[in-house]
């Protein structure tokens, strides 16, 4: 029997600059969310999460950089260099690179960014990374809307049980843009107030930024304390509409039930639900009734937009990787945001960050983003 | 890999012309894209309106998937559970450059939602799995050049995790001027063995 896993993993954002950090803030209910004022960005204000410049590139002049790299390539140099040393691996030919985001190096095709537009081009940013890192292989980028980062996990599990590769480092990530902003904000998209999904009082997204970056690995020695194993993973398209979440949220049902499937583990088995959970009307609806057809609407769920907006490409790999600590020091992390129930079907809402009552040992993680696409990965614990 | 796959059809469009399975299928003498795309659309009497509202890129995605798979004879009233994997070099830049062109000039801004919704390149996974039912794994990937090995071994990995019936695999590229689709229908069923070479050379023809 082939078993994966995902081991080491970093992230780089507004609450830290590594997993342990952003948890602690994230137990501690603390979100990165502020009132920007940025007319470069956007003609009013608004909500967003952004990385501190500074400190980013304190951290990444130490890692010795001998040229110019753009803000999401310091975002994801940094957060891929400590996974890479953590795991002490040899980038030989059996180990590959996915890189997920939405929009990589878009910033580029400004007329007053001082990078040429040709950096806008996605495989030059595959270069870029792989280059830092001497990556043997080029990198496979995966730009799948909002699901890019929780399926960059199931590309590089079926990679591994493909015998393509036995480790795989997966970096994720997108940056706050004006190109990304005035593109929701024209969608009416955008809250300006702190979003709150799943609440009646929910008015849309906030757009936040961050790198997170882990390892998938067949190895079952020398993984990280908070490693999981990769039970199930599905995909599913709602072929219903390029914009709009599916009324019956039929893919997202369908992805779950197939990763259970998968899984070969009862629904009851799911010890909690880290959704997607963006705060738009539709979006938050949509999952509420997937989960309620799946049977699953009493298992504890959060969704962590809250703590860092949506981040796009990075969201699934930074919201997993906060699920496997969450699994490591059992605890239920509070669904930010929420104070009441604002969709038409139950939902189990964590609203205080808690110690369950049983060890958790398995949870669920969901993505849905344009295009329709779904995204369901069930992982557990190896204690 | 557990079983053998085969390549049971294969289209392609480029340079004014389009051809299933090695054979002309259309070809004019438009001067765009956009004319020869419209054209291409009435030849094959696609009738559906959702086609006008696509970017350039979902047209020739779309297109592309449309020629072969109305070959198959699909039931369009039931599920189809084939699973698409695309991959070009230039993402969705052609729209992304429309959006970043709207938002350029503070005193001409006007982003507006039909384009921004085009400027990821998975949209055009959508509009094929709305026309033709199909609730299955969508990817989209990029690569500087069309990567034989990656779809080989990603569309192997679906048939054998039994994620899908079949999969509709290739390179669809649309960049400035420049466009390129090539699809092939991966299968239980067929003459053409599912390797690395064959689809190299059915890319090449």
């Amino acid at each position: 029997m082939n078993k994966t896993y995902v081991s080491y993993n970093n992230i780089i954002s507004s609450l830290g600059f590594d997993s342990e950090t952003v948890v602690q803030n994230i137990h501690n209910e603390i979100s990165g969310l502020k009132l920007i004022d940025n007319k470069t960005f956007l003609p009013e204000s608004f909500y967003s999460a952004l990385i501190n410049t500074e400190d980013l590139e304190n951290a990444f002049q130490k890692l010795k950089p001998n040229q110019d790299y753009t803000r999401l390539e310091k975002m994801m140099i940094t957060a891929l260099q400590k996974v890479i040393t953590k795991s002490g691996i040899e980038l030989n030919k059996r180990v590959g690179l996915i890189i997920s985001t939405t929009k990589g190096n878009i910033d580029a095709l400004d007329e007053n960014n001082p990078f040429s537009k040709e950096r806008a081009y996605l495989d030059e940013l595959g270069k870029s990374i792989k280059t830092f890192f001497n990556f043997e292989n080029d990198a496979i980028i995966v730009s799948n809307a909002c699901v890019s980062g929780v399926l960059a996990v199931a590309i590089a599990k079926r990679f591994i049980l493909q015998d393509v590769y036995d480790h795989v480092f997966i970096v994720s990530g997108d940056v706050v843009s004006e190109f990304i902003l005035s593109g929701f904000n024209s969608f009416q998209a955008l809250s300006n107030e702190p979003c709150k999904p799943y609440d009646k009082n929910r008015t849309g997204i906030n757009i936040g930024e961050v790198a997170a970056s882990a390892l998938v690995t067949n190895n079952n020695t020398n993984l990280a304390e908070e490693a999981v194993e990769i039970l199930g993973e599905s995909s599913c398209n709602d072929a219903n509409h390029i914009s709009g979440p599916s009324r019956t949220g039929e893919g997202l049902y369908r992805s779950i039930q197939s990763a259970i499937k998968q899984a070969k583990i009862r629904p009851s088995e799911i010890d909690f639900i880290s959704a997607h959970g963006t705060a738009t009307m539709f979006n938050d609806e949509m999952e509420a009734i997937a989960i309620n057809r799946s049977n699953i609407q009493s298992v504890p769920l959060n969704s962590l937009k809250g703590y860092f907006g949506h981040t796009l490409g990075a969201s699934g790999l930074l919201e997993t990787i906060i699920g496997m600590h969450s699994l490591k020091n059992n605890v239920l992390y509070s669904s930010k945001g929420f104070e009441t129930l604002g969709v038409s079907k139950p939902l189990n809402i964590i609203k205080q960050t808690t110690k369950p009552t049983k060890p958790l040992q398995t949870f669920l993680k969901t993505a849905s983003g344009f295009g329709g696409c779904n995204t369901a990965i069930i992982y557990k614990t190896l204690t | 890999m557990k079983n053998n796959y085969y390549i049971s059809s294969y289209c392609h469009i480029k340079n004014n012309s389009v051809w299933l399975d090695g054979n002309d299928v259309y070809q004019d003498s438009s001067e765009t894209f956009s004319e020869f795309i419209k054209n291409l659309y009435r030849a094959e009497n696609t009738k559906y309106a959702k086609f006008f509202k696509m970017d350039n890129l979902s047209k020739l995605a779309f297109m592309a998937a449309d020629i072969l798979l109305k070959n198959e004879n699909l039931n369009t009233s039931t599920d189809n559970d084939i699973a698409l994997v695309f991959s070009n070099k230039a993402a969705s830049l052609d729209t992304d450059r429309k959006h970043q062109t709207s938002i350029q000039d503070k005193l001409d801004y006007y982003p507006s939602p039909a384009v921004f919704v085009y400027t990821l390149p998975n949209i055009c996974l959508g509009e094929i799995s709305i026309k033709y039912k199909l609730f299955s794994e969508n990817s989209f990937f990029i690569f500087d050049s069309f990567n034989a090995d990656h779809l080989f071994n990603y569309s192997n990995s679906l048939l054998d995790l039994n994620k899908s019936e079949a999969v509709l695999s290739g390179w669809v590229d649309f960049d400035d001027t420049n466009y390129e689709a090539f699809l092939y229908l991966v299968s239980k069923t067929g003459d053409t063995i599912h390797n690395k070479q064959n689809i190299i050379t059915l890319y090449n023809g």
